[in-house]
Protein backbone atom coordinates (compact mmCIF):
# COMPACT_ATOMS: atom_id res chain seq x y z
CA UNK A 1 0.00 0.00 0.00
CA UNK A 2 2.79 2.44 0.90
CA UNK A 3 4.58 1.86 -2.40
CA UNK A 4 1.43 2.86 -4.28
CA UNK A 5 0.86 5.81 -1.92
CA UNK A 6 4.41 7.03 -2.60
CA UNK A 7 3.82 6.64 -6.33
CA UNK A 8 0.61 8.69 -6.24
CA UNK A 9 2.10 11.37 -3.98
CA UNK A 10 5.19 11.72 -6.17
CA UNK A 11 2.98 12.02 -9.25
CA UNK A 12 0.78 14.72 -7.68
CA UNK A 13 3.77 16.69 -6.43
CA UNK A 14 5.49 16.46 -9.80
CA UNK A 15 2.33 17.78 -11.46
CA UNK A 16 2.27 20.59 -8.90
CA UNK A 17 5.91 21.48 -9.51
CA UNK A 18 5.31 21.57 -13.27
CA UNK A 19 2.14 23.67 -13.09
CA UNK A 20 3.56 25.96 -10.36
CA UNK A 21 0.01 26.68 -9.15
CA UNK A 22 1.06 26.72 -5.48
CA UNK A 23 3.98 29.05 -6.09
CA UNK A 24 2.33 31.39 -8.55
CA UNK A 25 -1.28 31.48 -7.31
CA UNK A 26 -1.81 29.89 -3.90
CA UNK A 27 1.06 31.56 -2.04
CA UNK A 28 0.23 35.05 -3.36
CA UNK A 29 -3.43 34.45 -2.48
CA UNK A 30 -2.49 33.44 1.07
CA UNK A 31 -0.24 36.48 1.39
CA UNK A 32 -3.04 38.76 0.18
CA UNK A 33 -5.51 37.35 2.69
CA UNK A 34 -3.00 37.92 5.47
CA UNK A 35 -2.35 41.49 4.34
CA UNK A 36 -6.08 42.26 4.04
CA UNK A 37 -6.76 40.90 7.55
CA UNK A 38 -3.91 43.10 8.71
CA UNK A 39 -5.46 46.18 7.08
CA UNK A 40 -8.84 45.38 8.61
CA UNK A 41 -7.51 45.05 12.17
CA UNK A 42 -4.44 47.28 12.09
CA UNK A 43 -6.26 50.16 13.81
CA UNK A 44 -6.64 47.98 16.90
CA UNK A 45 -3.24 46.38 17.59
CA UNK A 46 -4.29 44.37 20.70
CA UNK A 47 -7.14 42.82 18.69
CA UNK A 48 -4.72 41.92 15.90
CA UNK A 49 -2.38 40.29 18.44
CA UNK A 50 -5.23 38.24 19.88
CA UNK A 51 -6.57 37.30 16.45
CA UNK A 52 -3.24 36.35 14.80
CA UNK A 53 -3.61 32.60 15.40
CA UNK A 54 -7.18 32.53 14.14
CA UNK A 55 -6.33 34.60 11.07
CA UNK A 56 -3.43 32.28 10.29
CA UNK A 57 -5.60 29.16 10.38
CA UNK A 58 -8.53 30.76 8.52
CA UNK A 59 -6.05 31.61 5.77
CA UNK A 60 -4.77 28.01 5.81
CA UNK A 61 -8.36 26.74 5.48
CA UNK A 62 -8.95 28.99 2.45
CA UNK A 63 -5.73 27.75 0.90
CA UNK A 64 -6.65 24.14 1.65
CA UNK A 65 -9.87 24.58 -0.36
CA UNK A 66 -7.80 25.53 -3.39
CA UNK A 67 -5.33 22.69 -2.86
CA UNK A 68 -8.06 20.06 -2.47
CA UNK A 69 -10.04 21.38 -5.47
CA UNK A 70 -6.93 21.05 -7.57
CA UNK A 71 -5.99 17.63 -6.21
CA UNK A 72 -9.48 16.37 -7.07
CA UNK A 73 -9.41 17.95 -10.53
CA UNK A 74 -6.15 16.16 -11.39
CA UNK A 75 -7.98 12.82 -11.30
CA UNK A 76 -11.37 13.87 -12.68
CA UNK A 77 -10.36 15.94 -15.70
CA UNK A 78 -9.49 13.13 -18.10
CA UNK A 79 -10.81 9.98 -16.48
CA UNK A 80 -7.73 9.19 -14.41
CA UNK A 81 -9.87 8.08 -11.44
CA UNK A 82 -11.28 5.26 -13.54
CA UNK A 83 -7.79 4.38 -14.77
CA UNK A 84 -6.55 4.15 -11.18
CA UNK A 85 -9.26 1.57 -10.50
CA UNK A 86 -8.32 -0.35 -13.66
CA UNK A 87 -4.65 -0.29 -12.72
CA UNK A 88 -5.53 -2.06 -9.49
CA UNK A 89 -4.07 0.60 -7.19
CA UNK A 90 -5.46 0.14 -3.69
CA UNK A 91 -7.93 2.96 -3.00
CA UNK A 92 -6.43 3.43 0.46
CA UNK A 93 -3.06 4.04 -1.17
CA UNK A 94 -4.57 6.59 -3.55
CA UNK A 95 -6.05 8.38 -0.54
CA UNK A 96 -2.77 8.38 1.39
CA UNK A 97 -0.80 9.53 -1.64
CA UNK A 98 -3.13 12.37 -2.51
CA UNK A 99 -3.47 13.50 1.11
CA UNK A 100 0.34 13.48 1.47
CA UNK A 101 0.75 15.66 -1.62
CA UNK A 102 -1.88 18.14 -0.39
CA UNK A 103 -0.26 18.22 3.07
CA UNK A 104 3.18 18.90 1.54
CA UNK A 105 1.79 21.85 -0.42
CA UNK A 106 -0.02 23.24 2.62
CA UNK A 107 3.09 22.95 4.77
CA UNK A 108 5.07 24.91 2.18
CA UNK A 109 2.43 27.65 2.23
CA UNK A 110 2.38 27.66 6.05
CA UNK A 111 6.13 28.31 6.17
CA UNK A 112 5.53 31.46 4.10
CA UNK A 113 2.53 32.41 6.25
CA UNK A 114 4.50 32.06 9.48
CA UNK A 115 7.03 34.47 8.00
CA UNK A 116 4.09 36.70 7.12
CA UNK A 117 2.63 36.88 10.64
CA UNK A 118 6.06 37.52 12.12
CA UNK A 119 6.76 40.37 9.69
CA UNK A 120 3.29 41.86 9.22
CA UNK A 121 1.68 41.20 12.62
CA UNK A 122 4.86 41.37 14.75
CA UNK A 123 4.09 37.92 16.17
CA UNK A 124 6.76 36.27 18.35
CA UNK A 125 7.21 32.53 18.50
CA UNK A 126 7.60 31.49 22.13
CA UNK A 127 7.24 27.73 21.75
CA UNK A 128 8.66 26.66 18.37
CA UNK A 129 8.18 22.93 19.06
CA UNK A 130 4.47 23.39 19.75
CA UNK A 131 4.12 25.59 16.68
CA UNK A 132 5.80 23.07 14.39
CA UNK A 133 3.92 20.09 15.87
CA UNK A 134 0.59 21.95 15.50
CA UNK A 135 1.33 22.82 11.89
CA UNK A 136 2.25 19.22 11.01
CA UNK A 137 -0.66 17.52 12.80
CA UNK A 138 -3.33 20.06 11.80
CA UNK A 139 -2.14 20.06 8.20
CA UNK A 140 -2.31 16.28 7.95
CA UNK A 141 -5.82 16.44 9.43
CA UNK A 142 -6.91 19.10 6.94
CA UNK A 143 -5.37 17.23 4.01
CA UNK A 144 -6.99 13.92 5.04
CA UNK A 145 -10.46 15.34 5.57
CA UNK A 146 -10.16 17.46 2.42
CA UNK A 147 -9.02 14.58 0.23
CA UNK A 148 -11.88 12.41 1.45
CA UNK A 149 -14.45 15.16 0.86
CA UNK A 150 -12.88 15.91 -2.52
CA UNK A 151 -13.57 12.32 -3.55
CA UNK A 152 -17.11 12.59 -2.17
CA UNK A 153 -17.97 15.56 -4.41
CA UNK A 154 -15.93 14.39 -7.42
CA UNK A 155 -19.03 13.24 -9.27
CA UNK A 156 -21.10 16.29 -8.36
CA UNK A 157 -21.60 18.80 -11.16
CA UNK A 158 -21.13 21.91 -8.99
CA UNK A 159 -18.32 20.46 -6.91
CA UNK A 160 -16.39 23.76 -6.79
CA UNK A 161 -19.14 25.29 -4.69
CA UNK A 162 -20.22 22.16 -2.82
CA UNK A 163 -16.73 21.38 -1.52
CA UNK A 164 -16.35 24.52 0.65
CA UNK A 165 -19.84 24.03 2.08
CA UNK A 166 -18.88 20.53 3.19
CA UNK A 167 -15.26 21.15 4.08
CA UNK A 168 -15.43 24.22 6.29
CA UNK A 169 -17.82 22.75 8.90
CA UNK A 170 -15.90 19.47 8.97
CA UNK A 171 -12.65 21.36 9.54
CA UNK A 172 -14.10 23.56 12.31
CA UNK A 173 -12.50 21.37 15.04
CA UNK A 174 -9.09 21.85 13.37
CA UNK A 175 -9.59 25.60 13.27
CA UNK A 176 -10.49 25.59 16.95
CA UNK A 177 -7.72 23.24 18.12
CA UNK A 178 -4.96 24.66 15.94
CA UNK A 179 -5.86 28.24 16.86
CA UNK A 180 -5.73 27.47 20.59
CA UNK A 181 -2.43 25.60 20.24
CA UNK A 182 -1.01 28.49 18.22
CA UNK A 183 -2.22 30.97 20.85
CA UNK A 184 0.00 29.14 23.32
CA UNK A 185 2.92 28.85 20.88
CA UNK A 186 2.77 32.58 20.12
CA UNK A 187 2.17 33.49 23.76
CA UNK A 188 -0.88 35.57 22.92
CA UNK A 189 -3.36 33.74 25.18
CA UNK A 190 -2.66 31.68 28.30
CA UNK A 191 -3.93 28.22 27.32
CA UNK A 192 -2.43 24.74 27.39
CA UNK A 193 -1.59 24.31 23.72
CA UNK A 194 -0.37 20.73 24.13
CA UNK A 195 -3.78 19.51 25.24
CA UNK A 196 -5.31 21.12 22.13
CA UNK A 197 -2.62 19.41 20.10
CA UNK A 198 -3.72 16.09 21.57
CA UNK A 199 -7.26 16.82 20.35
CA UNK A 200 -5.86 17.57 16.90
CA UNK A 201 -4.00 14.26 16.88
CA UNK A 202 -7.27 12.46 17.61
CA UNK A 203 -9.08 14.32 14.83
CA UNK A 204 -6.29 13.58 12.37
CA UNK A 205 -6.12 9.88 13.27
CA UNK A 206 -9.88 9.52 12.78
CA UNK A 207 -9.74 11.22 9.39
CA UNK A 208 -6.83 9.09 8.17
CA UNK A 209 -8.63 5.91 9.24
CA UNK A 210 -11.88 7.08 7.63
CA UNK A 211 -10.07 7.98 4.44
CA UNK A 212 -8.26 4.66 4.09
CA UNK A 213 -11.50 2.76 4.72
CA UNK A 214 -13.98 4.91 2.78
CA UNK A 215 -11.98 6.19 -0.18
CA UNK A 216 -12.48 2.97 -2.13
CA UNK A 217 -16.26 3.22 -1.85
CA UNK A 218 -16.15 6.85 -3.01
CA UNK A 219 -13.83 6.02 -5.89
CA UNK A 220 -16.24 3.32 -7.05
CA UNK A 221 -19.44 5.25 -6.64
CA UNK A 222 -18.59 8.75 -7.89
CA UNK B 1 -19.31 -25.93 -19.68
CA UNK B 2 -15.82 -24.60 -20.20
CA UNK B 3 -14.60 -21.76 -18.06
CA UNK B 4 -11.66 -19.45 -17.87
CA UNK B 5 -9.13 -20.27 -15.16
CA UNK B 6 -8.58 -17.01 -13.25
CA UNK B 7 -4.99 -15.93 -12.97
CA UNK B 8 -3.69 -18.33 -15.59
CA UNK B 9 -3.29 -15.42 -18.01
CA UNK B 10 -3.98 -17.66 -20.92
CA UNK B 11 -7.04 -19.39 -22.19
CA UNK B 12 -7.43 -23.00 -21.25
CA UNK B 13 -10.15 -25.50 -21.80
CA UNK B 14 -10.96 -27.01 -18.44
CA UNK B 15 -14.16 -28.98 -18.69
CA UNK B 16 -16.30 -30.38 -21.44
CA UNK B 17 -15.70 -30.84 -25.09
CA UNK B 18 -17.77 -28.32 -27.00
CA UNK B 19 -17.16 -28.33 -30.71
CA UNK B 20 -17.83 -25.51 -33.17
CA UNK B 21 -21.01 -27.32 -34.17
CA UNK B 22 -22.37 -26.78 -30.66
CA UNK B 23 -22.49 -23.01 -31.19
CA UNK B 24 -22.58 -22.38 -34.93
CA UNK B 25 -24.09 -18.96 -34.29
CA UNK B 26 -21.00 -17.54 -32.68
CA UNK B 27 -17.99 -19.71 -33.49
CA UNK B 28 -16.32 -18.20 -36.51
CA UNK B 29 -12.98 -17.89 -38.22
CA UNK B 30 -10.25 -20.34 -39.06
CA UNK B 31 -8.72 -20.30 -35.58
CA UNK B 32 -12.06 -20.56 -33.81
CA UNK B 33 -12.86 -23.74 -35.70
CA UNK B 34 -9.76 -25.47 -34.37
CA UNK B 35 -9.45 -24.01 -30.86
CA UNK B 36 -11.71 -25.11 -28.01
CA UNK B 37 -14.25 -22.48 -26.99
CA UNK B 38 -13.57 -20.70 -23.71
CA UNK B 39 -15.94 -17.99 -22.54
CA UNK B 40 -14.08 -14.77 -21.77
CA UNK B 41 -17.24 -12.69 -21.49
CA UNK B 42 -20.48 -14.29 -20.44
CA UNK B 43 -23.46 -12.04 -19.80
CA UNK B 44 -26.93 -13.37 -19.08
CA UNK B 45 -29.85 -10.93 -18.82
CA UNK B 46 -27.53 -8.29 -17.39
CA UNK B 47 -29.03 -4.98 -16.30
CA UNK B 48 -26.70 -2.10 -15.45
CA UNK B 49 -27.74 1.34 -14.27
CA UNK B 50 -26.20 4.74 -14.92
CA UNK B 51 -27.72 6.61 -12.03
CA UNK B 52 -31.32 5.46 -12.27
CA UNK B 53 -31.26 4.94 -16.01
CA UNK B 54 -30.98 1.33 -17.17
CA UNK B 55 -28.21 1.78 -19.73
CA UNK B 56 -28.10 -1.99 -20.18
CA UNK B 57 -31.54 -3.55 -20.05
CA UNK B 58 -31.02 -7.32 -20.14
CA UNK B 59 -27.93 -8.02 -22.22
CA UNK B 60 -27.06 -11.56 -23.28
CA UNK B 61 -23.60 -12.02 -24.73
CA UNK B 62 -21.07 -14.82 -24.91
CA UNK B 63 -17.60 -14.03 -26.25
CA UNK B 64 -14.95 -16.70 -26.64
CA UNK B 65 -11.22 -16.38 -26.18
CA UNK B 66 -9.47 -14.98 -29.24
CA UNK B 67 -12.59 -13.48 -30.79
CA UNK B 68 -12.66 -9.97 -32.19
CA UNK B 69 -16.16 -8.64 -31.67
CA UNK B 70 -17.45 -5.41 -33.14
CA UNK B 71 -20.12 -3.74 -31.04
CA UNK B 72 -22.29 -1.60 -33.21
CA UNK B 73 -25.30 0.56 -32.55
CA UNK B 74 -26.65 4.11 -32.54
CA UNK B 75 -25.53 6.79 -30.11
CA UNK B 76 -26.80 6.07 -26.60
CA UNK B 77 -27.44 2.42 -27.38
CA UNK B 78 -25.29 1.23 -24.48
CA UNK B 79 -22.05 0.30 -26.29
CA UNK B 80 -19.73 2.25 -23.98
CA UNK B 81 -21.66 1.07 -20.94
CA UNK B 82 -21.26 -2.51 -22.10
CA UNK B 83 -17.49 -2.04 -22.40
CA UNK B 84 -17.32 -0.39 -18.97
CA UNK B 85 -19.28 -3.26 -17.49
CA UNK B 86 -16.87 -5.77 -19.03
CA UNK B 87 -13.96 -3.74 -17.60
CA UNK B 88 -15.38 -4.20 -14.11
CA UNK B 89 -16.17 -0.52 -13.72
CA UNK B 90 -19.91 -1.07 -13.36
CA UNK B 91 -21.76 -3.43 -11.09
CA UNK B 92 -24.48 -5.50 -12.74
CA UNK B 93 -27.78 -4.62 -11.13
CA UNK B 94 -29.27 -7.99 -12.03
CA UNK B 95 -28.51 -10.98 -14.21
CA UNK B 96 -25.24 -12.91 -14.30
CA UNK B 97 -22.01 -11.38 -15.58
CA UNK B 98 -18.72 -13.21 -15.82
CA UNK B 99 -15.52 -11.83 -17.34
CA UNK B 100 -12.31 -13.85 -17.58
CA UNK B 101 -13.94 -16.45 -15.39
CA UNK B 102 -14.62 -13.97 -12.57
CA UNK B 103 -18.07 -12.97 -11.37
CA UNK B 104 -18.56 -9.22 -11.83
CA UNK B 105 -20.86 -9.09 -8.82
CA UNK B 106 -18.05 -10.13 -6.47
CA UNK B 107 -14.66 -9.93 -8.21
CA UNK B 108 -14.54 -6.71 -10.21
CA UNK B 109 -11.10 -5.75 -8.87
CA UNK B 110 -9.66 -9.00 -10.21
CA UNK B 111 -11.17 -8.35 -13.63
CA UNK B 112 -9.85 -4.80 -13.85
CA UNK B 113 -6.23 -5.83 -13.53
CA UNK B 114 -6.50 -8.09 -16.56
CA UNK B 115 -8.36 -5.91 -19.03
CA UNK B 116 -7.26 -2.91 -21.06
CA UNK B 117 -9.86 -0.23 -21.67
CA UNK B 118 -9.52 2.58 -24.16
CA UNK B 119 -12.44 4.87 -23.41
CA UNK B 120 -13.36 8.35 -24.55
CA UNK B 121 -11.02 9.76 -21.89
CA UNK B 122 -7.29 9.23 -22.29
CA UNK B 123 -6.42 9.20 -18.54
CA UNK B 124 -3.25 11.21 -19.20
CA UNK B 125 -1.94 13.96 -16.94
CA UNK B 126 -1.37 17.15 -18.93
CA UNK B 127 1.61 18.39 -16.93
CA UNK B 128 3.60 15.16 -17.19
CA UNK B 129 5.54 14.07 -20.23
CA UNK B 130 4.41 11.21 -22.43
CA UNK B 131 7.02 8.89 -20.90
CA UNK B 132 6.27 9.99 -17.32
CA UNK B 133 2.58 9.30 -17.86
CA UNK B 134 3.13 5.82 -19.21
CA UNK B 135 5.77 5.00 -16.60
CA UNK B 136 3.35 6.06 -13.87
CA UNK B 137 0.58 3.84 -15.22
CA UNK B 138 3.03 0.97 -15.77
CA UNK B 139 4.21 1.19 -12.16
CA UNK B 140 0.61 1.49 -10.93
CA UNK B 141 -0.33 -1.61 -12.96
CA UNK B 142 2.77 -3.55 -11.77
CA UNK B 143 4.14 -3.69 -15.29
CA UNK B 144 7.85 -3.34 -16.09
CA UNK B 145 8.60 0.23 -17.19
CA UNK B 146 10.84 -1.09 -19.94
CA UNK B 147 7.63 -1.87 -21.86
CA UNK B 148 6.90 1.83 -22.29
CA UNK B 149 9.28 2.83 -25.10
CA UNK B 150 8.49 -0.17 -27.32
CA UNK B 151 4.76 0.50 -26.88
CA UNK B 152 5.18 4.14 -27.89
CA UNK B 153 7.27 3.06 -30.87
CA UNK B 154 4.57 0.55 -31.79
CA UNK B 155 1.98 3.34 -31.88
CA UNK B 156 4.21 5.54 -33.98
CA UNK B 157 4.80 8.14 -31.26
CA UNK B 158 8.11 9.61 -32.33
CA UNK B 159 11.02 9.65 -29.85
CA UNK B 160 11.14 13.43 -29.83
CA UNK B 161 7.67 13.44 -28.25
CA UNK B 162 8.49 11.04 -25.42
CA UNK B 163 9.68 13.83 -23.13
CA UNK B 164 7.12 16.41 -24.23
CA UNK B 165 4.27 17.37 -21.87
CA UNK B 166 0.99 15.71 -22.85
CA UNK B 167 -0.70 19.14 -22.87
CA UNK B 168 1.36 19.98 -25.95
CA UNK B 169 0.14 17.00 -27.97
CA UNK B 170 -2.59 17.08 -30.58
CA UNK B 171 -5.78 15.09 -29.97
CA UNK B 172 -4.59 12.37 -32.32
CA UNK B 173 -1.21 12.10 -30.62
CA UNK B 174 -2.94 11.89 -27.24
CA UNK B 175 -5.06 9.06 -28.56
CA UNK B 176 -1.98 7.19 -29.73
CA UNK B 177 -0.36 7.59 -26.31
CA UNK B 178 -3.56 6.33 -24.66
CA UNK B 179 -3.48 3.29 -26.94
CA UNK B 180 0.18 2.74 -26.06
CA UNK B 181 -0.92 2.74 -22.43
CA UNK B 182 -3.22 -0.19 -23.19
CA UNK B 183 -0.43 -1.98 -25.07
CA UNK B 184 1.93 -1.63 -22.07
CA UNK B 185 -0.55 -3.54 -19.89
CA UNK B 186 -0.71 -6.49 -22.35
CA UNK B 187 -4.29 -7.23 -21.33
CA UNK B 188 -6.09 -10.50 -21.87
CA UNK B 189 -9.26 -8.65 -22.85
CA UNK B 190 -9.04 -5.46 -24.95
CA UNK B 191 -12.00 -3.12 -24.67
CA UNK B 192 -11.74 -0.41 -27.29
CA UNK B 193 -14.33 2.35 -27.43
CA UNK B 194 -14.13 4.15 -30.78
CA UNK B 195 -10.43 3.33 -31.14
CA UNK B 196 -10.16 5.03 -34.55
CA UNK B 197 -11.67 8.32 -33.36
CA UNK B 198 -9.44 11.34 -33.86
CA UNK B 199 -6.69 9.40 -35.64
CA UNK B 200 -5.23 10.05 -39.07
CA UNK B 201 -5.02 7.35 -41.72
CA UNK B 202 -1.74 5.87 -40.45
CA UNK B 203 -3.09 5.88 -36.89
CA UNK B 204 -6.21 4.03 -38.00
CA UNK B 205 -4.09 1.44 -39.76
CA UNK B 206 -2.02 1.05 -36.60
CA UNK B 207 -5.17 0.39 -34.58
CA UNK B 208 -6.18 -2.30 -37.08
CA UNK B 209 -2.74 -3.88 -36.82
CA UNK B 210 -2.90 -3.78 -33.02
CA UNK B 211 -6.23 -5.59 -33.03
CA UNK B 212 -4.85 -8.19 -35.43
CA UNK B 213 -1.75 -8.68 -33.28
CA UNK B 214 -3.74 -8.88 -30.06
CA UNK B 215 -6.07 -11.50 -31.47
CA UNK B 216 -3.21 -13.54 -32.90
CA UNK B 217 -1.49 -13.42 -29.51
CA UNK B 218 -4.59 -15.04 -28.00
CA UNK B 219 -6.25 -11.97 -26.52
CA UNK B 220 -9.92 -11.19 -26.96
CA UNK B 221 -11.05 -7.85 -28.38
CA UNK B 222 -14.38 -6.05 -27.92
CA UNK B 223 -14.51 -2.92 -29.99
CA UNK B 224 -17.28 -0.33 -30.23
CA UNK B 225 -17.05 1.63 -33.43
CA UNK B 226 -18.97 3.57 -36.02
CA UNK B 227 -16.20 2.92 -38.57
CA UNK B 228 -18.05 0.01 -40.08
CA UNK B 229 -16.13 -0.06 -43.34
CA UNK B 230 -12.90 -0.88 -41.49
CA UNK B 231 -14.07 -2.81 -38.47
CA UNK B 232 -16.63 -5.16 -39.97
CA UNK B 233 -13.84 -6.67 -42.04
CA UNK B 234 -11.52 -6.78 -39.04
CA UNK B 235 -13.95 -8.46 -36.65
CA UNK B 236 -15.06 -12.04 -36.67
CA UNK B 237 -18.45 -11.14 -35.30
CA UNK B 238 -20.74 -8.14 -35.06
CA UNK B 239 -23.03 -7.54 -32.12
CA UNK B 240 -25.68 -4.88 -32.58
CA UNK B 241 -26.81 -3.05 -29.45
CA UNK B 242 -29.90 -0.88 -29.28
CA UNK B 243 -31.86 0.37 -26.29
CA UNK B 244 -29.44 -1.34 -23.91
CA UNK B 245 -30.00 -4.79 -25.41
CA UNK B 246 -28.28 -7.02 -27.94
CA UNK B 247 -30.62 -7.04 -30.91
CA UNK B 248 -28.44 -8.89 -33.42
CA UNK B 249 -25.39 -11.12 -33.23
CA UNK B 250 -23.90 -12.26 -36.49
CA UNK B 251 -20.74 -13.40 -38.21
CA UNK B 252 -19.15 -10.47 -39.94
CA UNK B 253 -16.70 -9.77 -42.76
CA UNK B 254 -13.67 -11.98 -43.14
CA UNK B 255 -12.75 -12.02 -39.48
CA UNK B 256 -9.32 -10.92 -40.65
CA UNK B 257 -7.89 -10.56 -37.16
CA UNK B 258 -9.01 -13.97 -36.00
CA UNK B 259 -8.27 -15.74 -39.26
CA UNK B 260 -4.73 -14.43 -39.23
CA UNK B 261 -4.93 -12.58 -42.49
CA UNK B 262 -3.55 -9.37 -41.06
CA UNK B 263 -0.13 -9.80 -42.57
CA UNK B 264 -1.48 -9.45 -46.05
CA UNK B 265 -2.79 -5.96 -45.44
CA UNK B 266 -1.13 -3.29 -47.56
CA UNK B 267 -0.85 0.15 -45.92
Amino acid sequence: MFTDARLVAAKDLRIELRSRVTASQVVPFAGLVLVLFGFALDANKPTLDLATSGLFWVTVLFVSLMAVQRSTAIETTDGARRALLLAGVEPGAVFLGKATAVAAQLLAVEVVLIGGIVVLYNATIEEPALLIATCVVATIGIASAGTLLGALVAGVRARETVLPILMLPVLAPVLLGATRAFDDALGSVAVNGWSWLAMLIGFTAINIALGVLAYGVLLEET
Amino acid sequence: METYRPGSHRCERLVGDVTPEDRPDVVVGAVAASVPRVSVVRLEAVVALLGRFPALAGVDLDVSAGEVVLIQGPNGAGKSTLLRLCAGLLRPESGHAEVLGLDLATSRAGVRRRVGLLGHDTALYDELSVRENLEFWAAASRVDRSAVDPALDRLGVSRRLHDVAVSKLSAGQRRRVALANVVVRRPELWLLDEPHAGLDQSGRDLVDDLVVDAAQAGATVLMASHELDRTVDLASRTVVVAGGMVVADRVSGSGRAVAGEGESRVH
